[in-house]
């Protein structure tokens, strides 16, 4: 196996399991000096994990990687090399361009993928909207399962209703 | 506005003020990060892009009431040594030291709440509070961000959240962190153990100025690793709940070293007291060593009460920066040593003598739990 930094062969294994979650670091020896690997229960794992770019592990295969580290973000220009050099995005629209690559890596860093906490106040109410639009679109593809066409119209025109307040708010919010 | 040497002359309200759990926990922080929409990263912009996002945050965080008089700089218009002692003080970061123009600070008067433009993101905020104060420092700063956002365009994704530069701070953008002194967990050889189980549950041990530093002075700092898929509430709940543990099992380890290696703490303590009384050369791991041991003695009641919050200015004061402004000069490291010295004996001068007779118990009598403790 070769080394998550350099090419060289990996001697150094690192495995953490947080939450169920698995977390996987390979190192070669020079490597694993450098980034003072001493003692591996005693260090924060996750800077570990960005100190490697770490775009080689946690599901994505040696192809995809190559194809991907062509992309640059239209927002910044910015490249998969280069968060592997600095180890920090270009912009935020990174986030969206490299949303496949990133995945493995928030998934071995955070706790869950999904963001829980607060929310900027203008853009609550846009959210809940889309939340709610979102649950009606389930309804409705199940009452379109159910044959229950009655009740699939009735939620169509709600959605039509909450999709036209939406694009108000989402106006508000952009003035 | 607020002039650098009155800045200086003041000394920080975590530095000298006393909290919850004052006698182990120094100070509790709470560090947002945010950026704005469509800009380019600080890390990954040009000159132009950054002055532009200084011109629309800058205005707003010096409009805060809480900014009225503020410290407000353009880092480039700091010396470098004015820079360290922010940093010896914790009101801007090491990376944000290293930078110049462009990139501005602005802090309150209390030099409690402190706000870097053009850090690692666009805006890093911070508020540190004296003692275990993790919810009250997180709604102060949480209230001036919500201010801050009512005027700038935030990046914020439905999924991820708050965008960050860095994805490890992705989502809440939040790095809460409590400052602790543990001299008896480090002398009774149980600092290690208690460093791994925190790691193992998703928290972050670090030195005292933060990633890769050494721990001296006994004082370590303990912070979250994860921001993304958990409320900021509840990452301060379960930072708070370990940080007590902490706090119980540094108790814990007091009572027992006294009970079991008491000549060998009163030997310590009374080493520090003779040794920072009487050097005329000293380093600063040295100095910072011997000061921990101080209050250490101080929490036991070896010392007066009052000592405390002496030998916590003097954490700070030794320090490179402080010594050398305070010097009015720029001092290598061996004049470093006696200018140290030389301050520690003068601070130091009207401190009693320890009396290692006069033990009391190391947990405050205000403290509910004392009941369960056993009595020394």
């Amino acid at each position: 196996m070769k080394c998550d930094l350099c090419d060289a062969q990996a001697t150094v294994f690192l495995t953490q399991i947080v939450d169920g979650q698995m977390q996987k670091v390979n190192l070669c020896e020079s490597c694993s000096q450098e980034k003072g690997v001493t003692d591996p229960t005693s260090f924060p794992f996750t800077d570990l994990l960005v100190g490697l770019g770490s775009t080689k592990k946690v599901g994505s295969s040696a192809r995809e990687l190559s194809d991907a580290k062509n992309i640059r973000c239209p927002g910044c220009n910015f490249s998969l090399s280069d968060f592997k050099n600095v180890g920090r995005l270009g912009c935020s629209r990174c986030y969206e361009t490299f949303a496949s690559e990133l995945d493995g890596l928030l998934k071995a860093m955070h706790k869950g993928t999904r963001h829980i906490g607060k929310v900027p106040n203008h853009l609550d109410e846009m959210f809940q909207l889309q939340g709610h639009i979102e649950e009606l679109g389930l309804c409705l593809e199940k009452a379109i399962a159910d044959e229950n066409y009655e009740e699939a119209a009735s939620l169509r025109d709600q959605i039509e209703n909450a999709e036209s307040h939406l694009t108000e708010v989402s106006k508000e919010a952009r003035t | 506005m607020m002039r650098f040497n009155t800045l200086l002359r003041h000394p920080a309200e975590w530095m000298c003020k006393s909290g919850p759990h004052s006698d182990i926990v120094i100070s509790s922080r709470i560090r947002l990060a945010r950026n704005l929409c469509h800009k380019p990263f600080p890390g990954w912009s040009k000159k132009e892009d950054r002055q532009e996002v200084m011109e629309i945050i800058r205005p707003r965080v010096e409009a805060l009431t809480e900014m009225h008089e503020a410290f407000s700089k353009d880092l480039g218009d700091l010396s470098s040594i004015q820079k360290q002692l922010l940093v010896e003080r914790h009101l801007i970061s090491r990376e944000h030291a290293a930078k110049s123009n462009g990139c501005a600070t602005v802090i309150d008067r209390p030099q409690r709440t402190s706000i870097m433009i053009n850090e690692e993101d666009h805006l890093r905020m911070q508020t540190i509070a004296p003692g275990l104060a993790l919810e009250e420092t997180y709604h102060t700063l949480d209230e001036i961000d919500t201010r801050l956002g009512e005027n700038l365009d935030y990046a914020f994704d439905r999924r991820l959240g708050y965008l960050t530069a860095c994805p490890t701070n992705l989502g809440t953008g939040m790095r809460a962190s409590a400052m602790v002194h543990l001299p008896a967990l480090v002398l009774s050889e149980q600092i290690n153990p208690v460093i791994q189980a925190v790691n193992k549950i998703g928290l972050a041990v670090r030195g005292l100025y933060g990633e890769g530093t050494e721990a001296l002075a006994n004082l370590f700092q303990v912070s979250n690793q994860n921001t993304l898929g958990e409320r900021e509430t509840e990452i301060i709940g379960r930072l708070g709940q370990v940080i007590e543990q902490i706090i119980e099992h540094e108790r814990n380890a007091r009572l027992k070293l006294l009970e079991e290696h008491a000549a060998t703490i009163h030997d310590q303590v009374g080493r520090a007291y003779a040794i920072l009384r009487h050097a005329h050369i000293i380093s600063s791991k040295e100095a910072l060593n011997l000061l921990s041991m101080l209050r250490l003695g101080t929490d036991l009641g070896f010392l007066r009460e009052d000592t405390r919050p002496l030998t916590d200015l003097l954490f700070t004061e030794i320090q490179p920066a402080h010594l050398q402004i305070s010097a009015g000069r720029k001092l290598d490291p061996e004049q470093r040593d006696l200018t140290r010295a030389e301050i520690l004996r003068t601070r130091l001068k009207s401190l009693r003598e320890p009396d290692m007779l006069a033990e009391r118990p190391t947990a405050p009598e205000t403290d509910p739990e004392d009941a369960n403790q056993p009595e020394t």
